[in-house]
């Protein structure tokens, strides 16, 4: 598919994250080219309930909530404004089906699929790491899974989305131009995980001033 | 680091939002018609009370909805503002 | 290792690990457990260093992080100034000195990493001594989210530093115990070696946790958002002011006992304590039964208690009521103690013994640690019955207990400890009951007596009398403040310094107070205390700092083309978050003549730039051209579907702070561009508009900036270039007209193409998907290789659009210029009934004929590059100061295609002085400059069709 999309946003990163990931704490990853729609449309108008039809779910109306279809994941992202998740290759299926369904009534629809890709935070350490960048409480029981936020990770604008929260799944949806330093802020902030010891040996010897 | 009542998102913290200044300082309706001096007080003048004050504020990194609270400016404590529906968490 | 001065056995030290250190040079050994004070005692250390000021010789005069004496310099493992040797925890290779005044920053980058975590919790505990142990498993054990924290190795807190038995058992069980239950309940974070230094808005606490020298990371700051917080944080000896109080030896009396229980030394082998109350006895006795003789308690009270009096006749300790230790002997560190009965009224003290001792305890009573109650905005109040401040009215979620709210019995602290943690747990909604607790023997304590000042002393031993050793303030310089007329405690801190040094006056701070009340001749409550302000601790800006350094200091925002501007290595600008190319240097080329050649290139073949930095906001709605025309000073209605036209816009006061293109793309559908610095801020400005003005309007914005990546092709022959890569576009100049888009396929890619110009050149702009954004360029650099196509930076860039005129917001404007000062009368409408900025337009001010205009400048044609900013003036020569300014260079280069240095500047009433000769102010020069029309080339516009 790569034919189709050309070069995503952490194509350079790619061994940046998988690097970083350490098996039993994180893994990192990239979720390239998805297809992604804002959607404006008033919540309580026909249109938005047409819509909903058109999707196969209603439009979530809690502020981080999440639906599910399928296909698709609706990010609830303003009191009138959605994020409409697909996958690759489906942005001009979701946008005709929004516009089909919203007529004449007002509303936007607008591709955003190159505004931003995904990383893909997952294992055990998951909440932890983001933890050292996002004020956000994480804890399961205040963020569950299908539930999702803007917010700030490190200095970086994005979305977090719960996957799971039994076992941890987040996506961290980021502006393409912010992508590649939230990939080496993530990469830094899950160093501590990446062979402990060995690290810490290197510490110490830095410590005995040898190599200063 | 206050934590701001964004009516839609919850409580979250400062860094999320952006300060709006004086609440209820509405554009004039019809500025042409307005002297100079009322012009310049509706650009230039605001109040800066010890206590309440109605301010808006920006979620920023947030949902992007500009909303209304009433600061306390000696301890900040924050109050949703009357005129607005507060959703929290 | 034991010595004379350390215990054969007992205290919480791993005697099985020896730890070896340096200090001021000497070689020493000491356990893992130790503190570098208590490793530096068992040597019998006790001087470590020299006083700020006078240079005295001063001693470790407690246990922890109220030191106001033992700075050290830590040289090894990583050299760090000015921490108290009471807390730096002992490990091998530490090496520290000494350190008179100020300390020595590293100057190798410290290869340890410090980092940052946020966490939350239901109950924040700070501080792990009885009452906040007792709190924390209260709360535990109701599930709620428990985090606790204390600035210690181990929790216990007082505990450690005696022999109390709990439940008849020595107090370390209860402990050790309470601590595995809490460190096994999965909600609960246990945190020792951490100081909670700051509490700020809403329960939003900050810590930092000292995770030692072997760990990935050497210390971590906490940013803890807490609903409840307890506050157990205990409570600081008071020291006494007396003539010679600064002698090494001189130790608060709390702080000698937990040398003794916690790491077996013995501070001294003869002491003599000095108190107001009952505490020094504790230590008399306890350091007696240890072995250091105890030459006598000297009690400023006219009664001694009688339990203290018991245990100490029991011992044979010598008990002077009603005196007060008026000096002291000794060089290096305190030989004697002088004892003078108290005297009444104002007689003078007659000395009725002196005696001989190498330890001397004091004891003026117990300061509650209010700081981080009060740094929450708690008020604080005088307690005449333990004559020291305790919290008065708290905020809303934060309880204080224990020691630090004045309660100095065990059982009280236990008991109200756990009250407090159950209490706080049900403030958010957990079932929480108080914990049981562990019986505690200990009795009632019975108040100090308030001793500030000891009466009848002779004005010239004030100089002797320190309040603040680490400030190596003394009464005499509280006197000569009160003596200048000054009262408030705040204006008294500021002139003496007492309370400024690291420890924040921690001893110092209430004595303070106390003897201004006293030569004032007020209550202590009508004096009260200085604010308490975070940090409680000293913080490492280190750790501050976290990993927000290097690379990570700031997001680094690029674009999809990055890597292949990366390859050509060319120097980047910063434009806001964004790296931008600034210019590509050939192999043995300057700035200068890249710049040249990139401009040459544009003027007379092709060039390309990535221009994707360029904010993107997609305007959508039936009231869309409405919305545009209230927020761009010309009209955007009348804009053709299309079509794309230049707009300013200009906050209500008139003046412009973004300008970009309009392309309307439907009949309610615009794509508008911003600056590339501006982007987030003209969209939060459009969003304050639409939702709280016009919320009648109906319209979306949605930013759309990264989903386009954006290729500029310049130059006469841009449209050959093209044409290579583009089949379904008619690029001829009528089928295709200036300002207008075309919606077709580049490079075999799906592409939105724009006829706009930034340099006065024929050019294209060419929109792909950000993801196909690289190969596109690829593809236009290669079809246009044989033309020799030039990438050009922002530079080039900018001193195109300045050759026609073209101003850049922020460089060109302020903040305090109008499109008209501009010159751009011509993009401000005047059909329109109102936009943002119109009525300004009118002001007494916006109308002065004596604005600053923006002109082109020319200096001599052989003349070098005037810089930016640079000043320009009236006269060939300076008169004298002041010097009338007319206004400022805010954009000067070499043109390639005048062959000659020019420049923009905003000068007074500038287009009524077109032709005059001004004067820039460069170095101690002037040099004269021609004030010229703001277009320098092509003025006819021509060449914009190719």
């Amino acid at each position: 598919m790569a034919e189709l999309h050309g070069e995503s946003p952490l194509a350079a990163r790619a061994e940046t994250l998988a690097g970083s990931s350490v098996p039993g704490a994180v893994q990192l990853s990239e979720v390239a080219f998805t297809a992604q729609i804002t959607l404006r449309v008033d919540p309580k108008s026909p249109a938005a309930e047409r819509i909903g039809t058109a999707v196969g779910t209603m439009l979530p109306n809690q502020p981080g909530q999440v639906a599910r279809t399928e296909q698709l994941q609706i990010l609830w992202m303003g009191p009138d404004e959605w994020l409409l998740v697909g996958p690759e290759g489906s942005a001009g299926r979701i946008q005709a089906t929004l516009a089909e369904a919203l007529g004449e009534d007002h509303g936007s629809v607008v591709d955003v699929s190159g505004n931003r890709t995904i990383v893909e935070v997952t294992g055990p350490r998951s909440r932890e790491l983001l933890a050292k960048g996002c004020a956000l409480d994480l804890h399961r029981r205040s963020f569950t899974s299908d539930q999702c936020a803007q917010t700030l990770l490190a200095r970086a604008g994005v979305v977090v989305l719960c996957r799971d929260a039994d076992e941890p799944s987040f996506w961290i949806l980021v502006r393409a131009s912010f992508a590649r330093y939230l990939a080496d802020w993530l990469a830094d902030a899950a160093a501590e995980y990446r062979d402990r010891t060995r690290q810490a040996a290197s510490v110490r010897t830095l410590a005995n001033g040898s190599d200063r | 680091m206050m934590l701001i009542p964004c009516p839609w998102c919850g409580p979250r913290n400062e860094t999320e939002f952006h300060y709006g200044g004086q609440a209820d300082v509405p554009y004039p309706a019809e500025p042409q018609e307005l002297s100079d001096v009322e012009w310049a007080r509706f650009l230039f003048y605001r109040a800066n009370p010890k206590g309440l004050f109605s301010e808006r504020w920006n979620h920023q990194a947030g949902c992007r909805r500009w909303f209304t609270v009433r600061r306390d400016t000696t301890t900040n404590e924050i109050f949703q503002d009357d005129s607005h529906e507060a959703v929290t968490r | 290792m034991t010595g004379e001065y350390r215990l054969a056995e007992g205290g919480r030290i791993n005697r099985d690990r020896p730890v070896r250190f340096r200090f001021d040079g000497h070689e020493y050994e000491g356990f893992d457990g130790d503190t570098l004070a208590s490793a530096l005692l068992a040597n019998g250390v006790h001087q470590v260093g020299t006083s700020i000021r006078y240079g005295r010789p001063r001693g470790i005069a407690s246990a922890g992080p109220e030191e106001p004496n033992a700075l050290v310099q830590i040289e090894e493992p990583f050299p760090e100034p000015m921490l108290t040797a009471t807390t730096v925890a002992l490990h091998d290779g530490l090496v520290a000195s000494s350190l008179p005044g100020q300390g020595r920053l590293a100057t190798d980058p410290d290869p340890a990493r410090y980092d940052a975590i946020n966490a939350h919790c239901d109950v924040l505990v700070v501080g792990a001594g009885p009452a906040g142990l007792a709190a924390a498993l209260s709360a535990a054990r109701s599930g709620a989210r428990v985090i606790i924290a204390d600035s210690d190795t181990e929790f216990g807190g007082s505990l450690l530093g005696s022999d109390e038995e709990l439940d008849h058992a020595p107090a370390g069980r209860w402990i050790d115990r309470v601590t595995a239950e809490l460190r096994a309940t999965p909600e609960v974070t246990v945190l020792p070696r951490t100081t909670v230094f700051g509490c700020y808005d809403d329960n939003y606490l900050v810590a930092v946790e000292h995770r030692g020298e072997d760990t990935f990371t050497r210390q971590r700051t906490w940013h803890v958002r807490a609903r409840e917080v307890v506050l157990a944080t205990g409570s600081h000896e008071r020291p006494l002011v007396f003539p010679g109080n600064d002698r090494p030896g001189t130790m608060l009396a709390g702080s000698a006992r937990t040398y003794v229980h916690r790491y077996g030394v013995l501070p001294g082998h003869r002491a003599v304590a000095f108190t107001t109350n009952d505490s020094a006895y504790a230590a008399a006795v306890d350091l007696h039964d240890a072995g250091v003789e105890i030459a006598a308690v000297v009690d400023v009270r006219p009664v001694a208690t009688t339990l203290w009096t018991a245990r100490c006749v029991e011992r044979g300790i010598q008990i002077l009521t009603n005196c007060a230790v008026t000096g002291t002997s000794g060089t290096d560190r305190v030989s004697g103690a002088q004892i003078s009965p108290v005297p009444s009224g104002d007689s003078a003290p007659t000395v009725a013994s002196e005696l001989d001792c190498d330890l001397l305890l004091v004891s003026g009573g117990w300061n509650p640690a209010v700081h981080l109650h009060s740094q929450a905005r708690g008020t604080v109040r005088y307690s005449e019955e333990i004559c020291a401040l305790v919290p008065d009215r708290a905020t809303r979620g934060v309880r204080t207990v224990g020691a630090a709210a004045g309660t100095f019995t065990t059982g009280e602290c236990l008991r109200t400890g756990s009250e407090a943690g159950s209490a706080a747990a049900r403030a958010t909604g957990f079932d929480a009951d108080p914990a049981e607790v562990p019986s505690s023997p200990s009795g009632p304590v019975t108040p100090p007596q308030p001793t500030w000042l000891l009466p009848g002393l002779s004005a010239d031993s004030d100089h002797d009398q320190f309040v603040d050793l680490a400030r190596d303030a003394t009464v005499a310089d509280v006197r000569k403040a009160v003596g200048a007329g000054m009262s408030s405690v705040e204006h008294i801190k500021r002139f003496t310094t007492i309370g400024t040094a690291h420890d924040q006056g921690k001893t110092s701070g209430l004595l303070s107070s106390g003897v201004i009340a006293e030569l004032l001749g007020v209550e202590v409550a009508q004096v009260g205390a200085t604010t308490f302000r975070p940090p409680y601790a000293p913080v490492a800006f280190a750790a501050l700092a976290g990993r927000d350094r290097g690379d990570l200091y700031d997001p680094i925002r690029v674009t999809a083309m990055h890597d292949w501007h990366l390859a050509q290595q060319c120097p980047f600008e910063n434009v806001g978050q964004w790296k931008r190319p600034w210019y590509y240097p050939r192999p043995g080329e300057d700035m200068d003549s890249a710049v040249l050649r990139e401009c040459h290139a544009v003027r007379t073949g092709v060039g390309m730039q990535d221009v994707s930095t360029l904010g993107k906001i997609d305007v959508q709605g039936p009231d869309a051209a409405e919305f545009l025309d209230l927020v761009y000073t010309n009209k955007m209605s009348t804009l053709k579907v299309g079509r794309i036209r230049y707009g300013l816009m200009c906050h209500a006061d008139g003046m412009v702070f973004d300008d970009g293109t309009v392309m309307r793309t439907d009949e309610h559908r615009y794509l508008i561009s911003t600056t590339s610095g501006g982007a987030a801020g003209v969209l939060e400005w459009l969003e304050d508009w639409l939702q709280t003005e016009w919320p009648h309007l109906r319209v979306h914005l949605t930013s759309v900036t990264e989903h386009w990546a954006t290729i500029a092709l310049a130059g006469p022959r841009s449209r050959d270039v093209l044409a290579r890569v583009t089949s379904d576009i008619d690029l001829a100049a009528d089928a295709f007209p200036f300002m207008s888009w075309t919606d077709g396929t580049v490079a075999g890619r799906a592409a939105r193409v724009c006829r706009i110009s930034f340099s006065g050149e024929l050019a294209f702009e060419i929109n792909v998907p950000w993801w196909h954004g690289r190969e596109v360029w690829d593809a236009l650099y290669e079809a246009g290789s044989d033309l020799d196509i030039t990438p050009y930076g922002t530079e080039t860039m900018h001193v195109l659009r300045a050759e026609k005129g073209f101003p850049i917001v922020g460089q060109d404007t302020d903040g305090t210029v109008t499109p008209h000062d501009l010159g751009m009368s011509w993009a401000v409408s005047k059909k329109k009934d109102d936009f943002l900025g119109m009525r300004s337009f009118s002001r007494a001010d916006t109308v002065r004929s004596d604005r600053k205009h923006l002109v082109g400048l020319l200096p001599p044609a052989d003349s070098a590059v005037v810089p930016e900013g640079t000043q320009l003036v009236e006269l060939s020569e300076l008169p004298e100061p002041p010097v009338p300014m007319l206004g400022h260079i805010t954009s000067s280069y070499r043109s390639a295609a005048l062959d000659r240095p020019f420049a923009l500047a905003l000068v007074k009433s500038g287009r009524d002085r077109i032709g005059q000769t001004v004067y820039g102010h460069v170095g101690d020069r002037l040099v004269p400059v021609e004030i010229t029309e703001p277009v320098f080339y092509d003025k006819e516009g021509n060449r914009r069709d190719g």
